[in-house]
This record gives structure tokens, sequence and C-alpha cells, in this order.
């Protein structure tokens, strides 16, 4: 037997007996974080695609969604700073070997280009709305409109590469924390970026009425799913192989503490029941659309929870 | 450039906790944090036992993962000694530096920073001892500079040996533990 215990001091606040300190506000983050990736990732693919007339939703109807989500996610990431006015800390400087640095800098470089995009996609987007409301009370929006068509391809491919970064930086947030056993994998970017690629895919199918496009992108998230399967078998594989620490952060999952919500909700709920409405649902079969793409969103949320909750829980001291 | 370090004698150490109370007393910690504490590990079971003791804070590591995690350089490692440090004002409480480091050593305080052992490093510059080190009743810390040979924390760890808390975490702890 051997039995570790603090006998005189410790228990500070949200450090003992494990650490806490990070609550909802991290993952709310992290999933929007990642939809936004993919929303911006999936549309400038189709805009690259030449495919925006027939697939409107995806190329110029959806993107409206980016930044109103992404303003959210980082609103929940101010929440979350214990020191709320030092925020303007995080712009006199940058920390090449931080990833938070990375990341206040790329978010904030995307907001503008994101904006560029859509104002681009709107006419197509959105035609009433830009003929009747817009045009009407801002005359000249058609010019600044024009002179950004100009730019299309150039903007779009900075859309599409940013959005990759702010999809994959959400996973090396975690990845690079060697403390915390259950992060320390560097498949937590690419799950992270595929998982906001399935959410982004499945918010498309949710809003789409054109049944080609909502036909694609089913068959889109099913292929995005099955990667994200395989990343999390990747994972596990990696954990449960390392050395006795990472052992016992993967036990988490395979038999400790989080291993019902883990399998019930992230795996089943969240992956491998959308997958298989959405295999019924290509072969055929009337399945209501709008289910499969609200079990994928609620699993992609509930993933960031799962591993913002996984990675504080392991630990390389037991005590 | 100083690089100090703590030697800590767990076969003098007796768990008293006047490490802790100095500490809070000297730093004057808030209520309900620490910055240092006492662990105490037993191994074996009845009537086969033994007992080791431990006075734990900041391993003022040498590859510290709680300086390059951070986005607005408040972590840092100071400028003359191996000493790590939080600017207090520079300090946004993200938090990722609690999350990088390993010893659980880091702590919000309620002022909206993170905070931590210092090595009192206040007293050092003096030319004092940390506080836990000058009050222990039973001389079971040591404190000095490893790169002076002659220093007391220089001689335990060539005659004496020792250890340190998760060595495989590769952050190279300066708080040694004779055992």
């Amino acid at each position: 037997m051997d039995e570790i215990v603090i006998t005189s001091g410790k228990l500070n606040h949200l450090i003992d007996p494990t650490l806490h300190i990070w609550g909802w506000e991290i993952p709310v983050y992290l999933f929007l974080g990642g939809l936004v990736a993919g929303i911006v990732a999936l549309s400038a693919i189709v805009v690259l695609l030449g495919k925006e007339k027939q697939m409107r939703v995806a190329a110029s109807k959806i993107p409206v969604l980016a930044p109103i989500l992404l303003s959210i996610g980082m609103l929940a990431l101010f929440l979350d700073l214990e020191h709320k006015l030092r925020v303007y800390q995080l712009y006199l400087t940058f920390q090449p070997t931080s990833p938070m640095s990375w990341g206040s800098w790329i978010l904030i470089l995307f907001y503008p280009f994101n904006l560029f995009f859509i104002v681009i996609q709107l006419k197509n987007g959105f035609p009433k709305f830009y003929n009747e409301f817009l045009l009407k009370r801002i005359p000249q929006f058609d010019k600044i409109a024009d002179f950004l068509v100009g730019f299309t391809k150039p903007i779009t491919y900075i859309n599409l590469i940013l959005g990759i970064a702010i999809g994959i930086y959400t996973g090396i947030l975690l990845g690079t924390f060697s403390a915390r056993p259950f992060w320390n994998s560097a498949i937590l970017g690419p799950l992270f970026l595929v998982s906001g690629l399935s959410a982004a895919a499945a918010l498309i199918v949710l809003f789409s009425k054109e049944r080609e496009e909502i036909k694609l992108f089913q068959k889109v998230d099913l292929g995005f799913i099955v990667v994200e399967l395989l990343f999390l078998a990747l994972l596990i594989i990696e954990l449960a192989t390392g050395p006795e620490i990472t052992k016992q952060a993967v036990h988490l999952i395979m038999g400790g503490e989080l291993t019902a919500f883990f399998w019930i909700f992230v795996m089943g709920i969240g992956l491998i029941i959308p997958a298989l409405l959405e295999v019924y649902e290509i072969n055929g079969r009337h399945i209501p659309a709008a289910l499969s793409p609200t079990f994928v969103l609620i699993g992609g949320l509930l993933l960031r929870f799962l591993m913002v909750e996984a990675g504080q829980m392991s630990t390389w001291i037991p005590y | 450039m100083a690089r100090y370090a703590m030697v800590i004698d767990t076969k003098k150490c007796v768990g008293c906790g006047d490490c802790v109370v100095a500490c809070k007393t000297e730093n004057q910690t808030p209520e309900g944090f620490h910055r240092d504490w006492i662990a105490q590990q037993t191994h074996g079971a009845f009537p086969d036992l033994t007992l080791e003791i431990r006075s734990e804070r900041c391993n003022h590591c040498e590859n510290p993962p709680c300086v390059p995690v951070c986005p607005t350089g408040a972590s840092h490692i100071d400028e003359y000694s191996n000493i790590t440090l939080v600017h207090h004002d520079k300090c946004i409480g993200c938090k990722a530096c609690i999350a990088a480091c390993p010893y659980d050593a880091r702590y919000v305080h309620p002022d909206g920073y993170v905070d931590k052992c210092t090595f009192c490093i206040h007293r050092v510059k003096q030319g004092k001892k940390p506080a836990c080190v000058s009050v222990c009743p039973t001389h079971c810390m040591y404190f000095g500079d490893l790169e002076d040979p002659t220093s007391d924390a220089s001689r335990l760890l060539k005659s004496r040996k020792w250890k340190v808390i998760a060595p495989a975490a590769g952050t190279k702890p300066q708080v040694y533990y004779l055992i």
C-alpha cells in the first residue's frame, strides 16, 4: 500500500482535491470556436469549388453566423478570466510558445477577413435583404461589395486557412499541457478540427431547404463522424499504451468516473446514433431531418465538456 | 546567475507544519490559500510501515512548464536567478499556468492574479533565507545556490541520496528531498 495525504496547508480553492480551474466557459468556447472553424472552412471550400448557387446555405447564408457564434464563445472565454480588466495585456505582446497567445491574435486577425467574406457572399445568400433593405439604406454598399468581390479568391483562401487554424488551435491549446496526461496528445488538434467540421455540416443540414444540399452535407457529416471516431480510437490507443500516468488518465473513460458520460453521451448520442441515422436517411428511410444534426451538435458540445473535465482530473500527483 | 535550490531532509522532518505557518505569516497569503504544504506518504501495511514526510511547494523548475504557456509574459523566470515568478499586473487570470504545473503549486489569488511560492525572493535578496527554511525547528530544510559548490545545498546533494517529485514530468525541479 502506498498512501499520500496532505496533513497541513493546501486545499486551495479550485486546485484541491482535484483541479477545477475551468468550468463551463472553456468547453462552450472550445465548442463554438470549433463550430465557427468548421463553418468558415466548409463555406470557403464550397466557394472555391464554385458551387455558391447550388449550395446557398453552406456558401453564403451560414457564414453570417460565424462572427456571432465566435463572439459568444469569446465572451465565455472573457468571463473565465480572473482579472477581466487586464484582458488588453494579451494584445501588448506576442508569446510564440503560448497557444493562447497565438489564439488571441488569430481570432483578432480572423474578424476582418471573415467580415469581407460575408460581404462578398451577402448578395447570393440574402438577395431580398440585400436589394430591398441594405441598398435602399446604404446605396454605396454595392460599391464596397463589388470592390471586395474582385478579391474573392484570396479572401476565401485566407478564410479557409484561418478557419483550419482556429479549429486545430482549440485542440492544441489543451494538447500542450504535459502536466495533464489526458490532454497531452497531438491528436487533439485534428480531433477538435474534425469535430468542428462535423458540427458545421450538421448546422448546414439543419438550416438548408435544398434537397441536394441536405443530401450532400449528410454524407459529408457522416464522413467527418467516421474520421472523428477514428481519431478518438487513436487517442484511446495512444493513452492506453503509454506510460503509467497516461494509462491512469485513460482509465477515467475506460472504467473510471467518466466512463458512462463518455460512452453514452459523447460516443452514443454524439457520434454513433447520428451516424446510424444518417446511414438510414442516405438509404432512403424517412427520419426527421433535424434529428441527426441536433445530436451531432449536442455531441460536439459534450465532447468539449468531457475533454476539459477529464484533463483536469488526470494528474501526475495523486494527492 | 544564481541557481537557488531547496534541500529538505525527509529523515529529519516531523511534519509539524511550521513552514506552512511561517509562509502564511511572511507572505500574507489570503485565508484558505497556501503556498506550501505537508504531504505524508505511508508505505506498506501494518505492522510493516515506513513514513515519509515532505514539505512541498513550487519546485522552481529549471524547465518550468508554467512559463512558456503564459499568453502575456506574466509568468516568468527571475532575471538574476532561476526563481519562477508572476508579474501580478500582467496576469489576466487565464489559468493556463495552473493547468501546466504538474505539482498543482499555483492558485488564483482573490485579487485576480495567479500566486505561488516565490522562494521568498524578497528575503533572499537581503541575504536571508526563505521564511519556511528559517523557522524549521528540526533544521531539516536548507536553501542555497547550487552554482556555489561550498553551499550547504550543493554539499548535501553530493553526499546524500536524494529525489525530486515526478522527475518524469521533465521539469527538473529545484526542490530536492534527501532520502
